[in-house]
């Protein structure tokens, strides 16, 4: 028996509970989750602020990784009505249980004057630059809009910088800045994959530069191309979102720190020694800081740089990868970063493991005292080991 | 026995180990026992006044012996005790 379109209309509206734009306000207030499943196109021209956008023609596939709990109340949408309520219908059959569908939909929220919000539209190409992260829900289109509009600053563009800075270029993190004064050297490369054996004695600002410019027209490159020190480093991380140290001496890596913490921007750390790498994240206020982890630095003959001890080319790449996995979580603000963890990697052994940081309250950079006044010379580490960033190790 | 994890950067201090096995009810007596078979190690973890040297951070199984008793820490048999210097680097 043939069933017309208002056969099903009465059908669906049968099974399903339609619920008016206020009550669909109050459901997600208390933990509903909004689902719009108008097309992209209708999307892009406007939807309801926190709600997620999952087209029709997509629901069935997309919407378990968008809802994984199938008692999760859902609250769906369109622009009028009648495609949420069949959409509603779907679900039910693929077993959730606490459905909505809102009454005259978009237009309806519209016309009663509640707030709506117009997502950043990507280009034709962009969405398909960045198409796998588009599919991903913790990322979609608003997160990726959030990443081109992030701004990274990498400490160095060595070993640890190099896959950090292709794999947020290539991520399409808006805005990189590079602090780098020294230039590419052969004994560079046989880690420091951003750079390349033509470009060897060109500045590294600029070899970085070059290479993610290839990847990524996206991504702006801000060069500076001076050594990080007390004087210039307030004005050098000012307006950056995250920071990513790779340098190699405690001088800047305690310099970064207090600066960080006075700025309040999220430091994302890692170090290597041969076949070691450690690893963590520091979050002004909300974490311990380098200072609470290490108080004091080591002497120099316990401290050698990459230059000094070796390393095991691909030990900075594997920590440098994680940095920039680390980086985008906190951009996206998603997922549990490393904060109060220290990860440590032994390639030798093909193990990771992890040591509970704690924030020290007597902190002299983050503790409940004065925080690190600028510039007072107090926590100046004096000569004995490397002053230069530029160690080449 | 308590087992103490030696990171790379003392390894040569230590004649190459990467755990030593030593005695010792505390954590300070564990770092005694060490010190004693590997003596290159003393100025590397203990500063002069034989309290551990602020660069040098000690777990025992995974917590901060800053936060617990410092040298006094107890440690058992199957402890394991993890030395961590800070490392610079990065390039």
């Amino acid at each position: 028996m043939p069933k017309s379109f208002s056969d099903l209309m009465r059908e669906a509206r049968s099974q399903i509970r339609e619920v008016n734009t206020a009550e669909a306000v109050d459901l997600v207030a208390s933990g509903a989750r909004l689902i719009d499943v108008r097309e992209s196109s209708e999307w892009e021209e406007g939807h309801i602020p926190g709600a997620v956008h999952i087209g029709r023609s997509y629901l069935e596939q997309q919407i378990e990784g968008a809802v994984a709990d199938r008692e999760t109340p859902v609250v769906l949408y369109c622009a009028g009505g009648v495609r949420s309520l069949f959409s509603a219908q779907v679900l039910a059959e693929m077993g959730y249980t606490n459905l909505a569908s809102m009454k005259g939909g978009f237009q309806a929220w519209k016309s009663e004057g509640r707030d709506w919000t117009k997502p950043v539209v990507l280009s034709k190409e962009q969405k398909t630059r960045y198409s796998r992260h588009l599919l991903i829900p913790e990322v979609g289109a608003e997160g990726q809009a959030r990443l081109l509009g992030s701004k990274a600053l990498f400490i160095g563009a060595g070993g640890l910088g190099s896959p950090a800075l292709l794999y947020l270029a290539a991520a399409g993190v808006g805005t990189l800045g590079i602090v780098d004064f020294d230039v590419v050297d052969l004994s560079n490369l046989q880690r420091q994959i951003v750079h390349t054996t033509d470009r060897v004695g060109r500045k590294k600002v600029e070899s970085a530069a070059e290479t993610v410019r290839a990847l990524n027209p996206d991504v702006t490159v801000v060069p500076h191309e001076e050594m990080l020190t007390e004087a210039n480093v307030e004005r050098l991380i000012a307006g950056y979102d995250v920071i990513l140290d790779g340098t190699d001496t405690f001088e800047t890596r305690y310099t970064l720190n207090d600066a960080a913490v006075r700025a309040g921007i999220p430091v994302v750390h890692a170090s290597v020694f041969r076949f070691e790498g450690q690893l963590t994240v520091f979050i002004p206020n909300e974490g311990p800081c380098y200072r609470c982890l290490y108080p004091s630095p080591p002497p120099p003959e316990l401290a050698p740089g990459c230059s000094v001890a070796g390393v095991l080319g691909v030990v900075p790449g594997t920590m440098g990868l994680l940095q920039a996995t680390e980086a985008l979580k906190v951009l996206l603000g998603i997922g549990d970063t490393l904060s109060g963890r220290l990860l440590i990697y032994d390639a030798l052994d093909a193990t990771f493991s992890e040591l509970r940081l704690r924030r020290d309250p007597h902190c002299p950079a983050c503790g409940d005292g004065a925080p690190v006044a600028s510039g007072s010379g107090v926590f100046t580490l004096k000569g004995g080991f490397g002053t230069s960033t530029g160690a080449n190790a | 026995m308590s087992t103490i994890r030696i990171p790379p950067v003392l390894r040569t201090a230590a004649g190459g180990s990467k755990t030593v096995e030593v005695a010792g009810a505390t954590v300070g007596e564990a770092i005694a026992a060490l010190v004693a078979q590997h003596p290159a190690l003393r100025d590397q973890v203990l500063a002069a006044d034989g309290s551990l040297n602020r660069f040098v951070n000690v777990y025992v199984n995974g917590k901060d012996v800053r936060y617990e008793q410092e040298l006094a820490t107890p440690v058992g048999p199957t402890d394991t005790i993890i030395l961590l210097p800070a490392m610079a680097g990065g390039r």
